[in-house]
Order: C-alpha cells, then sequence, then structure tokens
C-alpha cells in the first residue's frame, strides 16, 4: 500500500516538475512582447508564471520583484532570473534570462544587419502601430497594481506605504525619488514593526 | 581586437552599476559609449529611438545594437556582420552577467533563511513598497509622450479609450458559459497594436 502511494507521489512530483523547454518558452514570450520597460512585463509574467502554470504564489512573486528591483542591472532579465531560479534552480535560471533576451537580441541584430535606423525611426506603420500599443502599455501596468495590492495584504498598517511610495516617485526628485531608498525603507519599517515586537514578548 | 576587451569591460561596468531598470540606466551608457567615441551622439540617439519602438528590454536591445555598430566605428576593418555580431554577443553578456550571479546569490540567501523571522519581516514591508513600485511606473508612462504625442485632443481621447479597453481586458475575465477567461496580455498587445495601425496608419 505504502509503495502504491510512492508511485503517486513520484508521479505527482513529475507532473509538476516544470520543463526547461515550457520555461523558455515563456519567457521568450515575455521578451517577445514587452513594451516599454521592465515593469510591462509583469502583467505578461503574472499571466504565463502565476495564473497558467501555477509555478510561484502571487505573493512570492512580489518577493522576487523587490530583490529584481533592488540590484542593479536590466529589470526584465533580473526578474527572469529570480522566477527561472525559483522554478527550476541554476539551470531554470539560465533558461529563463536566455528566453528573456534572445527575442530583442534577434531582433536588433536583424535591423542592425539589414536596415538602417532611418528606416525605423521614420516608418509610419511601425510608428501608428506605436501609437496604439503605448497606452495598452500603462493599462498593463495598471491592472498589476490591483492584483499585487491584493497579494500583499495590505492592512492598515501597511496600506498607506503604496501611496506614499508612488506619488514620491513619481514626483521624479532625483535622490527622494529613488526606488531603491524605498525598498531600504520598506524593509527597516517591516523589521522594526514586525521583528522587534517578537524580540519583546520572547523576552518577557 | 582591444575594442572587444574595451566593449566587455564598459558593458560589465554598466551592468554593475546601472541601478533602475532600462531608462535610468541609459545616462552610464551614453556616458560610457559615446565619450570614448565608439558611437556618435546622433547614432546613440537614434539606437535609443530604435530600442523604445522594438520589444524586449531597452537595456539589452541597445547592448546588442551598441555591440554590433562599435568596433567598425572604431577599427574600420571590424565593420562585416560577424564582427559585429561578435560585438553584440559580448556587451549582451557583459551587461546581464553581473545581475545574474548578483539575483542568484541574492535568492539563494533569502531562501536559505526563508524560515527566519528577520527575513519575513522585511518581505512584509517590502511587499506594500513593491505595490507602489508598480504603481509609480503606470503613473510616470501616463504623459503626453504615450498619449498625445503630437497635442491633438481626438489622439488624447482616443489614446485614453484605448488604455481603458485595454485595462477591462487585462484585469475582468470575460465569461463564456461557466469558465471565465482572461484575455492574455499578448493578445491585448496585439490588438492594440492593430487598432493603432487602423486609427493612425
Amino acid at each position: 500500500m505504502s509503495n502504491n502511494n510512492d508511485k503517486i507521489n513520484q508521479k505527482e512530483d513529475s507532473e509538476t516538475v516544470t520543463s526547461l523547454s515550457q520555461l523558455f518558452l515563456s519567457f521568450f514570450k515575455i521578451g517577445a512582447f514587452t513594451f516599454g520597460g521592465g515593469w510591462a512585463m509583469i502583467s505578461i509574467i503574472e499571466r504565463e508564471i502565476v495564473d497558467k502554470h501555477n509555478w510561484i504564489k502571487r505573493s512570492d512573486f512580489l518577493d522576487l520583484l523587490a530583490i529584481a528591483q533592488s540590484l542593479p542591472g536590466i529589470l526584465a532579465v533580473n526578474i527572469a532570473t529570480a522566477v527561472g531560479d525559483k522554478v527550476r534552480g541554476g539551470k531554470g535560471s539560465i533558461i529563463a534570462s536566455l528566453g528573456t533576451i534572445l527575442p530583442s537580441f534577434l531582433i536588433i541584430l536583424c535591423i542592425a544587419i539589414f536596415l538602417t535606423p532611418d528606416m525605423i525611426k521614420n516608418n509610419h506603420v511601425i510608428s501608428s502601430i506605436f501609437m496604439g500599443i503605448r497606452p495598452a502599455v500603462v493599462a498593463l501596468i495598471i491592472a498589476p497594481v490591483i492584483t499585487s495590492a491584493k497579494a500583499a495584504r495590505l492592512k492598515w498598517k501597511t496600506v498607506w506605504i503604496p501611496f506614499v511610495v508612488a506619488f514620491m516617485i513619481s514626483m521624479d526628485l532625483g535622490f527622494v525619488s529613488n526606488p531603491i531608498l524605498y525598498i531600504l525603507l520598506g524593509g527597516i519599517f517591516g523589521f522594526l514593526v514586525w521583528k522587534i515586537p517578537q524580540f519583546k514578548t520572547n523576552k518577557q | 581586437m582591444q575594442i572587444y576587451l574595451k566593449l566587455i569591460w564598459a558593458y560589465l561596468k554598466i551592468g554593475i552599476f546601472g541601478f533602475g531598470g532600462g531608462y535610468a540606466m541609459l545616462s552610464l551608457v551614453e556616458k560610457s559609449v559615446v565619450e570614448p567615441g565608439w558611437i556618435s551622439e546622433s547614432m546613440f540617439t537614434d539606437i535609443v529611438a530604435i530600442s523604445q519602438m522594438t520589444p524586449g528590454p531597452i537595456g539589452i536591445n541597445s547592448a546588442t545594437y551598441i555591440g554590433y555598430v562599435a568596433p567598425g566605428n572604431v577599427i574600420p576593418e571590424l565593420s562585416g556582420p560577424l564582427w559585429g555580431i561578435l560585438g553584440s554577443i559580448l556587451a549582451t553578456l557583459a551587461v546581464t552577467i553581473p545581475s545574474f550571479f548578483l539575483v542568484l546569490y541574492c535568492s539563494h540567501f533569502i531562501r536559505r533563511h526563508h524560515e527566519s523571522g528577520v527575513i519575513k519581516s522585511i518581505f512584509n514591508g517590502l511587499r506594500p513598497v513593491v505595490v507602489g513600485l508598480i504603481a509609480s511606473a503606470a503613473i510616470m508612462l501616463m504623459n503626453t509622450a504615450n498619449f498625445n504625442p503630437q497635442n491633438i485632443s481626438w489622439q488624447l481621447y482616443t489614446n485614453i479609450a484605448i488604455c481603458a479597453i485595454a485595462f477591462l481586458l487585462a484585469y475582468f475575465p470575460i465569461k463564456t458559459g461557466k469558465k471565465a477567461i482572461k484575455v492574455h496580455p499578448i493578445l491585448i498587445i496585439i490588438l492594440a497594436g492593430t487598432a493603432g495601425y487602423i486609427i493612425y496608419g
């Protein structure tokens, strides 16, 4: 009987292990359809990684975003590295990063080899397509604001934080608008509010 | 050949010191590639424009492009496509490798101390900040360049409508029978591009 259970467990395990090709394909799609910076890809990542494949939980995804944003480098690739590592370890992180990089790499190479900058810049068809994509990209960043706010389980203690952070950063005032400042402050706030009280109760 | 080493070194530095994603990194990129004379100022502006108009992270796009053009600009014998491709591979890898290892190291460190109260408390404070970061990205993109580049009022209203419809599609599932289907964001981008072509093309 226990033997049977083991077999069932093994089968379930092999089904839940994400295939590397699946991971590559998801991040290739993410890289190919990300317009307007790393934040714009969050909607696509959420759909592919959280909703469709259930590779990670939405709250874990927020934690990975915090790591990706607080480190230097290209946000999209940092997110891919963190998600790939979470899902399939070192191999997964390489595959996910390559998947994100490859579409842009190939497209730009084609442009650099076969076209001149002016052919793209002054192309009426491309610029008209972009006039339509740009406002949609903004919408694709507004949607994850709401889903991530739900996943963050905001309480009265924390609900003011997103408003203050969004306001300060979008003022674009140099140092006080630096996202890393708020990641540091958020970490310190978390430590003070959740950890320090634990020390006190432990002492008693 | 020295140009390739210089290119790698410049892009490693950009990868290490470039905080805040593509747009924030651009001034650093400009300093590293325009000042040594690898790329002219006007070529750099062109490359940035194209990096914004093509899919993918702007930091990767510009690294690939600059890596392709720079060797031939510095040494005319290196202007063939093969030398260019070598440059773009090196620049693209160099800009991603530092953060690749940093991200791996940090996420492993955090996973190892996953159960520690300190890490948990820090992430409790970080999650609301991340919500604010995403919101700030959305707010900063609600600008005239995205909604009304030519300062024509009917275009502004059209673009607001595109944004609103895209949001409804992205956020609310469509009910078909018993199932509720969410429209894939990629499909939304394709639809928006098609709308742009029909309206403005």
